[in-house]
């Protein structure tokens, strides 16, 4: 019995059921069209390894949001042990300026595509320790480029989830492949 | 002929799933045999005694919170206005004083959480963790209820606490304390009995009476060296001459003995919890002080039991409305220097376990 054809926007990554319908609807055979860099940012946004690093109160936080009340490995997020297995920093309390170096090499030992979020207004902008205060740094973001802000003292784990969501989003959008290309098609013309 | 092998310096941290926050240890290796540990502190060194000069009795009281151990604010609170109200000469009406122990208490059970999970980490037991922060969630949920933060309080102020206990607190916190006796059981089936823990903990990184004593280590350390003393007991502060409670002391030393002291610690906390539960009167909560305080010239030192020992400030007070000069004394600073007489002679491996079971705070050792 043939069925109506259903309207499908185009390029758009489905969910699992949604896109079975459409399969079924398609005659004589299984196609979803989509762009190759959408099904990669679609499964890089879904498989976000942060680092695990710790500075301070905002850590405990962190570890808070990926324990048992709102784990955060539902939604793919799993804490790495080491930059070289990391996508993503997750600058978790304030920085002091015998630790900014640390947070930079890191930072440079991650591969690319690398993300930072900066947890907490200490990291953001020094917090309560931005007066009258000689050893923390104003700010992560005068070290590293930040990609999420989450302001709070100390933010609760739902706005570290928060953040996470709107870095995914964020890593949805990118021209991920088109940069990619660019970048080879220019050390191509260099060479 | 004995194989001589050459000395190897290793760098732990500052970024090291098991430091515990950003602390670096140069450790210098025999083999696998652990010759020599300098820790190298100060990641974390965030001024606070410098800023406190800055900022008048009541604002320190939220930086009290975030500037020292921050595994247990209220600990740090308490010591502050203690401090202030030594020196002040300032009442504290009865029904404060037993919310206070009440929440110091609770505070006490969920640093002892967080040391227990991220122990049974370090030592590849992952269940721990998730376990003790099941636990850790109900008493952040009557901290937010009773103070509106979950870790950083500002709960208590000079004179007093800020606010009356919400309605029907008391009975949530009752039923926590049942929650929680039941769930402590589970943990003596998880790590208590089980053999890799017991191979990985029982025998390792002792530390014997007297270096405990010289090292000036305090808590939950120096009593599983066998050193019965407390806080809360040699210098009652609050109501804990009041009630009735026991010390855990073990001859020991080992991580093994540290772990149990702080397993019974909570048992005892949950003890003291339900006798003030009990006992709570009513009335005031705080009594007038001034919001621009001035305290009179003079000094104190004020000393309280915090999760990790012995918490003390010393108040220098010129007559302005802040303080001319504090100091703090972190027990976790003192612990971490009984680390090196810890770990000598111990496996590499171990150095691991030895460092989770003093259990340090970063911001405590470099405030
Ligand atoms: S923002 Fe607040 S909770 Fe976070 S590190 Fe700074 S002081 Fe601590």
């Amino acid at each position: 019995m043939p069925t109506e054809p259903q309207y499908v926007p185009r390029s758009q990554v489905l969910p699992l059921d949604k896109a079975l319908e459409v399969i079924d609807a398609l005659p004589g055979g299984g196609v979803i069209l989509t762009k190759v860099e959408e099904v990669l940012n679609w499964g890089r946004a879904a498989s976000v390894w942060p680092l695990t690093f710790g500075l301070a109160c905002c850590a405990i936080e962190m570890m808070q949001a990926y324990a048992t009340r709102f784990d955060m490995d539902r939604m793919g997020i799993i804490p790495r042990a080491t930059p070289r297995q990391a996508d993503c920093i997750i600058v978790a309390g304030r920085a002091t300026i015998k630790i900014a170096p640390i947070v930079r090499r890191l930072w440079e030992q991650m591969p690319e595509p690398k993300y930072v979020i900066s947890m907490g207004s200490c990291a953001t902008c020094g917090g309560p320790f931005y007066y009258d205060n000689y050893s923390i740094l104003k700010g992560i973001d005068q070290v590293i480029p930040v990609d999420v802000y989450v302001p709070g003292w100390p933010p609760r784990p739902e706005a570290l989830i928060e953040g996470l969501l709107n870095l995914q989003d964020k890593i949805k959008k990118e021209p991920f492949l088109r940069r990619r290309i660019a970048r080879a098609a220019a050390a191509a013309t260099q060479a | 002929m004995a194989l001589r092998t050459e000395e190897l310096m290793l760098n732990m941290g500052p970024q090291h799933p098991s430091t515990h926050g950003v602390l670096r240890m140069v450790v210098t290796l025999d083999g696998e045999n652990v010759v020599d540990v300098q820790p190298d502190i100060g990641y974390l060194h965030s001024s606070v005694e410098k800023m406190m000069e800055n900022r008048t009795y009541l604002q320190n009281i939220a930086l009290v919170d975030r500037g020292m151990d921050y595994l247990s604010a209220m600990a740090n609170e308490e010591v502050w206005v203690l401090a202030c109200e030594r020196l002040g000469k300032i009442e504290v009406p009865e029904r404060a004083r037993y919310i206070r122990t009440i929440m110091l208490e609770l505070q006490r059970i969920s640093s002892h959480l967080i040391w227990l999970g991220t122990f049974g980490i370090d030592l590849g037991a992952f269940t721990a963790f998730l376990w003790a922060m099941r636990e850790r969630e109900r008493i952040m949920d009557l901290f937010e209820s009773a103070t509106g933060g979950r870790l950083h309080h500002v709960y208590f102020r000079i004179g007093g606490v800020f606010e009356d206990l919400p309605e029907g607190w008391t009975d949530r916190c009752e039923e926590f304390c049942d929650y929680f006796l039941d769930r402590l059981p589970e943990y003596d089936e998880l790590l208590t009995g089980n053999p890799i823990f017991l191979a990985r903990t029982q025998g390792v990184g002792v530390l014997p009476l007297d270096t405990a004593i010289a090292m000036g280590a305090s808590g939950p350390v120096a009593r599983a060296s066998g050193l019965a003393y407390d806080v809360r007991k040699a210098h009652p502060y609050e109501v804990y001459e009041r009630v009735e409670f026991d010390i855990p002391v073990r001859s020991e030393g080992d991580c093994y003995a540290r772990y149990l002291v702080r397993l019974e610690e909570m048992r005892q906390s949950v003890r003291i919890i339900r006798q003030c539960l009990e006992r709570l009167p009513a009335g005031e909560i705080r009594s007038k002080v001034a919001v621009t305080l001035r305290l009179p010239k003079g000094e104190v030192y004020a000393r309280t039991e915090s999760p990790r020992g012995d918490l003390g400030i010393y108040l220098v007070s010129d007559g302005a409305d802040r303080p001319y000069r504090v100091k703090i004394r972190a027990p976790a600073f003192s612990n971490l220097y009984a680390l090196t007489e810890m770990m000598r002679g111990w496996k590499v491996a171990d150095v691991i376990a030895i460092l989770g079971s003093i259990d340090i705070v970063l911001s405590d050792v470099d405030r």
